[in-house]
């Protein structure tokens, strides 16, 4: 019997093989991974599209003309509106928005069929109850296509260089006003995060429930190896989930892709690295999968709330942009929206970049320290 | 290391080994010295610290006091170098029961380090030796306890260690598997490797080199099993077991 070992290879690479093994047997978690995202982004899709539908709006009509009756009709007729009253002042305009009976409002001024007669540009006001980004979103653009429709109209009947109405909408309570594309791909960075951390997270405590992580544990296997064998695969899912995420978005929801995919994958990388970190150092507090998965949902809540996705930082609590800061999400938000709407790339978001590599490098070496390869 | 080979390191040397897990203390100053190549069983009711004596000896746990030398290499501060050098295989197995026969004997041998053909020649040669070869493509998932329990030896020891826990290998494990459980221990032993075993079977305990009794993480008797019943006065190791038990518990049986 030989006595000496001969280490002729890296334990790191039977971990990854046995990882890549199991990812491709554990069919659930497969579909979990690649479904989850689909079926968030789809549903998320989905409620803006319902979101921005009739709108509860009343009508505040100081011109009374035949004008103001047709620019509202034309409101109407986008979908996105619906009638509910009329008021009779602005005190009783903001009486109905803040009790919530109506979401919307049109504003006439008294000289806005004077203006059209006479050539000028017409100004109709949309107020909208922005707190709900989404149903302003509709509102901005069903009193864009309404004001465009009527302009149109009036261009027919009276001739070129007739006059136009110019439809104002004026948000409330938000005044960081988001359209859907803006936050679809907030919806990837968040869903990375979401699942990355608690997949990443279970797969740990999995193993130290059926107990084979003891058994890992007396092995020779260093903690790089075994953090490593764990975050390698789970990157490739990552991958994976924004591909499927990016296709999605722009197949349902026109999210356009004016910068470069390249940098964006490039600049992926680190977030999806730092996620799966958390997901390790979750896995070394965790005891049970289901205390892991709790873990994780409380990961995501101020990554929902702070990080910028649902509401604007600027407005936010010192307090919370400080939390907020702390997140990778925030970062990896500036990114996607960056080069997804923007078109801009590297040497913008060079900063945002830079910081995710410290975000994935601290968490990476966190998560080494505080894990041990002892059982206690 | 390089001196002139004197007579080998002991496989186990322990002296003053301590465990408290707060204020209970679960093995209380264990002195134990097992030679290369025995089979040395250790006997105890339910918490009377078998498995955090191994625990220690593993380098899973950290002891509160004492010393304790695996393999001529001191645990508490070298448990890396250690755990080449030896085999475990807990009371729960570890088998990755989505892996296959042969996968999981591939896994651990790749673990400690092995490759290629060398890897491929191990894995053949386990599968071999512990019956497994029909069964090598089989998820471990769906093996019976004797499958299991061959398969979790063949793993622990595929980096041929100089010495292999085993912590209660065949609990819940029918009689014809314990027998062809304890062939394999025996084979292992004459190949050279130290095992160290715990059981609740008093048939197994007989067919140990030596055996040491523990009681409330105290060390009770050592030596070989006729010499642990005359020390008792009592005529087989089973008897000497349920005093034991009885002292402990304070109940008569
Ligand atoms: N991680 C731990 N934390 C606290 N107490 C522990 C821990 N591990 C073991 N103990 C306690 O230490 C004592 C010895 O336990 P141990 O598991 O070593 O016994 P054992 O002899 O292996 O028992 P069994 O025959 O049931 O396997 C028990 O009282 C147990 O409750
Ligand atoms: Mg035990």
């Amino acid at each position: 019997m030989t006595r000496r070992q001969r280490v002729t290879q890296w334990p790191f690479w039977s971990m990854l093989w046995k990882e890549f093994v199991q990812m491709r047997r554990d069919r659930p978690t497969l579909a979990m991974m690649i479904g989850v995202p689909a079926i968030q982004l789809v549903l998320f899709g989905y409620a803006i599209q319902t979101e921005v539908r009739h709108l509860p709006t009343v009508v505040l009509d100081e011109s009374h003309s035949s004008e103001s009756r047709a620019l509202v009709s034309s409101l109407e007729n986008t979908g996105n509106f619906t009638i509910v009253g009329e008021v009779r002042d602005r005190v009783e305009l903001q009486e109905r928005l803040e009790s919530g009976a109506a979401e919307a409002a049109v504003v006439f001024d008294p000289q806005f069929e004077h203006d059209l007669k006479r050539g000028r540009a017409a100004h109709a006001q949309v107020i909208v109850d922005a707190a709900d980004p989404l149903a302003s979103n509709g509102a901005i653009a069903g009193a864009s296509q309404a004001g465009a429709a009527r302009s149109l109209d009036l261009l027919r009947t009276v001739g070129r260089g007739g006059p136009s109405i110019d439809v104002r909408v004026r948000p409330w309570y938000n005044p960081g006003l988001k359209s859907s594309v803006y936050i679809v791909p907030g919806i990837i960075g968040v869903l990375l995060s979401m699942t990355l951390v608690v997949i990443n997270s279970m797969a740990i405590v999995r193993e130290r429930e059926r107990g084979t992580l003891e058994q890992l544990v007396v092995t020779p296997i260093g903690k790089t190896s075994l953090m490593l064998g764990k975050i390698v695969p789970f990157l490739l899912v990552g991958y994976v989930q924004i591909t499927i995420i990016l296709v999605l978005g722009r197949l349902l929801f026109n999210v356009p892709i004016l910068g470069s995919l390249t940098t964006l994958y490039l600049m992926a990388f680190p977030f999806i690295v730092a996620n799966l970190a958390l997901g390790l150092l979750v896995s070394t507090i965790a005891e049970t999968q289901a205390q892991a998965m709790q873990m994780g949902l409380l990961v995501l809540m101020p990554n929902i709330l702070l990080s910028g996705f649902m509401f604007p930082r600027q407005a936010m609590p010192v307090l919370a942009q400080w939390i907020g800061a702390m997140l990778p999400l925030t970062y990896f938000l500036k990114i996607l929206r960056g080069i997804l709407l923007k078109g801009i790339g590297m040497e913008v978001l060079w900063r945002e970049a830079l910081i995710l590599c410290g975000f994935a490098v601290g968490l990476i070496a966190l998560s080494v320290r505080r894990f041990r390869k002892t059982i206690e | 290391m390089s001196a002139p080979i004197q007579a080998a390191p002991p496989a186990i040397l322990t002296h003053g080994l301590r465990k408290t897990f707060g204020a209970s203390v679960a093995v209380e100053g264990l002195d134990l010295e097992v030679g290369r190549g025995e089979v040395f069983g250790l006997l105890g009711p339910n918490g009377s610290g078998k498995t955090t004596t191994i625990r220690m000896l593993c380098g899973l746990i950290e002891p509160s006091a004492g010393q304790a030398t695996v393999v001529g290499i001191d645990v508490i501060r070298e448990p890396e170098a250690v755990r080449w050098r030896i085999g475990y295989m807990s009371q729960r197995f570890g088998l990755y029961d989505d892996l296959t026969v042969a996968e999981n004997i591939r896994f651990y041998a790749g673990v400690y380090g092995l490759a290629g053909a060398e890897r491929t020649e191990r894995i053949a040669r386990q599968l071999e030796w512990f019956s497994l070869a029909g069964r090598a493509n089989q998820r471990a998932g769906e093996l019976s306890g004797g499958w299991k329990q061959r398969l979790a030896l063949a793993c622990a020891t595929s980096h041929d260690p100089a010495l292999v826990f085993l912590d209660e290998p065949t609990a819940g494990v029918d009689p014809a598997s314990r027998r062809l459980f304890w062939s394999l221990i025996r084979r292992q032993a004459e190949a050279g490797m130290t095992v160290l075993v715990t059981t609740h079977y008093m048939d197994e305990a007989a067919r140990c080199d030596r055996l040491a009794l523990l009681s409330r993480g105290h060390l009770f008797a050592i030596g070989t099993p006729e010499s642990i019943t005359q020390q008792f006065g009592l005529p087989t190791i089973e008897d000497v077991f349920i005093e034991l038990q009885r002292r402990d518990e304070g109940v008569v049986v």
